[in-house]
């Protein structure tokens, strides 16, 4: 049995804006085990990066939990005080961000800001954190690291910088590791060594990973479960073998036919039309609705409920209620 | 970096000549006759025209000028016209009352500029940052004369808590620090309000920036994100602002040593004025500019030290 790290249930964020209390997240419930990468895939604004921010408190200020519960290695984060918290951030859970060029700090060196975690969390001297940064860096394929600590962000590429965030990431060893579109901002050619670089530090620490992005293929490389959002719920969850060869929810499907195919020639890219609804736009049954070919009178009125397909594999859509209908009448009659 | 001064240097030349032209230019320009100031109300005609002689005045601008300009480059400013002082002597013995002024009041501005405009960010649209703003927008608008009188009328008059004016204690005394205290006051006020202001916006947008938030994600205390991780990047256009703003308080010092009768440049320059003592004050006016220049260099030598990025070699 897999040990649990993770456990996000019913979670609401919302902002307030001029226009009142809006929700980003929507209800969304999912766990993390120990050792097991999740992918939240979703299109730009569906809510998986707040979902990430929201699990380590780093919401902007206008921002809020208001329902549901994060429990981290069987404490609850969602009550705890900000520096009970401070003292896992960085420590026992870690983040990664988009943007590697603005996400370190311009006017320090890589030493300073590796070292900082070390001092904070490990209680390391100035000597120690400085012996300890060089190893991170090595560690994460950086050359030159002796070098490298006296350098600022600046002078260093973009899959450098992003190495570079990595190593303070993980520079305590965090149990948590969550990458927000970590290769969103790199080329292709780097996306796949910092891809392959957090999966061999995964295995290596036995971390829990959950990896935002909106990149299918970095999905099918890295994921072994997955979870998918739109405006602010999940709408469909399964290991990654089943969201890909049997994808349920209309919008998985949408999302999987727009990955290009470079094998086939023919190959014609379907866009999903419409785009996702404005945070204060209100809807009516299924958030999906007015963009799925699907779409029922159902649909458009109530919420739907989850639906089961396996063990590994659920979904929010109403279409489900028929098929497993039909499904349930044909073994019926089959019995017959 | 050292090609940077001197590149700054020989701009400096540049800008002092041009300076000085136009300083003389308008000197020469403007009515009033130094001749008849010097020679009194009851000099005659002839008096005047000796005197017109005497200084030289009879001979065409651009010569004088010249004469002037010639002066200049070996270090001589000339004579007052009207004590017969030399003007390099006169400016030297003021010019420590008027760097104090401004040394004081710059100190003054930054530090309840910078603070206020942090305190004004963290807490936005709290009622500190409202009253803040409105007290920085009353800071600039007042002007300097009006707020040296009311703080002499209330703290030196009425509360007799500190002297009137004057400053002829040296600064590190205590009788020295009570002279500078209402002058510095008044004198920074409009700089400490514009420095607020800017400090208030370049703090929001950097306490909004990525780099704010992995600091957080890293476990840092509050208190070292906002004034370790923060506040070197927001202060990089604030010395800008500040540097600049050394040459409205230089400017300032006119004012306000009139109003605390502190004996400084910018009384020297006044009184040279009202007597069309041109040459002492074309001495005080390139003073002022070259400080200015000089200023503005610190700071963009400043500017490399806080931020990498910013490299001369």
């Amino acid at each position: 049995m897999a040990e649990l790290l993770l456990d996000v249930n019913n979670l609401v964020t919302k902002f307030k804006t001029a226009d009142g209390k809006l929700s980003a997240v929507r209800g969304v419930s999912f766990s993390v085990n120990k050792g097991e990468t999740v992918c939240i895939v979703g299109e730009s604004g569906c809510g998986k990066s707040i979902t990430s921010l929201s699990i380590m408190n780093l919401l902007p200020n206008n921002g809020e939990i208001s329902e549901g519960s994060v429990r981290f290695l069987g404490q609850e984060l969602t009550k705890m005080r900000q520096d009970e918290l401070r003292k896992l951030r960085g420590n026992k859970m870690a983040m990664i961000f988009q943007e590697p060029m603005t996400a370190l700090n311009p006017v320090f060196t890589v030493g300073f800001q590796i070292r900082e975690p070390l001092k904070i969390h490990k209680r390391l001297s100035q000597r120690e954190a400085h012996r300890k940064g060089i190893e991170l860096l090595k560690q994460v394929g950086i050359p030159y690291p002796e070098k490298r600590m006296s350098q600022y962000s600046h002078e260093l590429s973009g899959g450098m910088r992003q190495r570079v965030m990595i190593a303070i990431a993980l520079a305590c060893r965090p149990s948590l590791l969550i990458a927000d579109e970590p290769t969103t901002a790199l080329d292709v050619t780097i996306q796949a060594q910092i891809l392959d670089l957090i999966d061999d530090l995964k295995e290596e620490l036995g971390m829990g990973v959950i990896m935002v992005t909106h990149d299918m293929g970095v999905v099918a490389e890295v994921a072994d479960r997955v979870m998918v959002m739109y405006a602010g719920e999940k709408i469909e969850e399964a290991d990654v073998e089943s969201l890909f060869s049997n994808p349920q929810h209309p919008y998985t499907k949408g999302l999987l036919k727009s990955v290009p195919n470079v094998d086939d020639r023919n190959h014609q890219l379907e866009a999903i039309p419409g785009t996702l609804p404005n945070l204060n736009e209100v809807i009516t049954g299924c958030r999906f609705h007015n963009r799925c070919e699907f779409a029922t009178e159902k649909c458009r009125t109530q919420s739907p409920k989850t639906f089961t397909v396996n063990d590994e594999h659920t979904v929010r859509c109403w279409l489900q209620e028929v098929e497993q209908h039909d499904e349930s009448a044909a073994t019926a009659s089959s019995n017959q | 970096m050292v090609g940077l001064i001197i590149r700054r240097m020989l701009q400096l030349v540049v800008l002092l000549i041009g300076i000085s032209f136009i300083v003389f230019m308008s000197m020469h320009l403007s009515p009033g006759d130094p001749a008849s100031i010097i020679g009194g109300p009851t000099a005659t005609e002839s008096d005047i025209e000796a005197i017109r002689n005497n200084l030289g005045l009879n001979d065409p601008v651009l010569v004088q000028y010249a004469n002037y300009m010639t002066g200049v480059v070996q270090g001589d400013l000339g004579f007052s016209y009207q004590t017969k002082q030399s003007v390099s002597e006169a400016i030297i013995t003021r010019f420590p009352n008027t760097l104090n002024l401004a040394i004081a009041s710059m100190i003054v501005a930054v530090v309840i500029g910078v603070t206020a405009g942090i305190i004004s960010a963290l807490k936005q649209n709290s009622w500190i940052d409202v009253s803040s703003t409105v007290v920085s927008l009353a800071g600039i608008s007042i002007p300097n004369f009006w707020l040296g009188t009311v703080l002499i009328l209330v703290f030196s008059v009425g509360l007799q808590w500190l002297p009137v004016g004057g400053l002829s204690e040296p600064f590190w005394t205590i009788e020295g620090m009570k002279q500078l205290i209402l002058p510095a006051i008044t004198l920074g006020t409009g700089s400490a309000a514009m420095i607020a202001r800017m400090s208030r916006s370049t703090m929001l947008e950097v306490i909004r920036a990525d780099f704010v938030r992995t600091a957080r994600a890293k476990g840092v205390k509050e208190k070292t994100v906002i004034w370790v991780h923060a506040l070197r990047n927001a202060m990089i256009p604030v010395i800008t602002v500040i540097g600049l703003n050394f040459g409205f308080l230089l400017g300032g010092t006119i004012i306000t040593e009139q109003v605390f009768a502190i004996n400084g440049v910018g009384r020297l320059m006044i009184e040279a004025i009202a007597a069309r003592d041109f040459p002492m004050v074309q001495g005080s006016v390139l003073l002022v500019a070259a400080l200015f220049v000089l200023v503005n260099l610190i700071v963009d030598l400043i500017y490399s030290v806080i931020d990498p990025r910013i490299s001369y070699d």
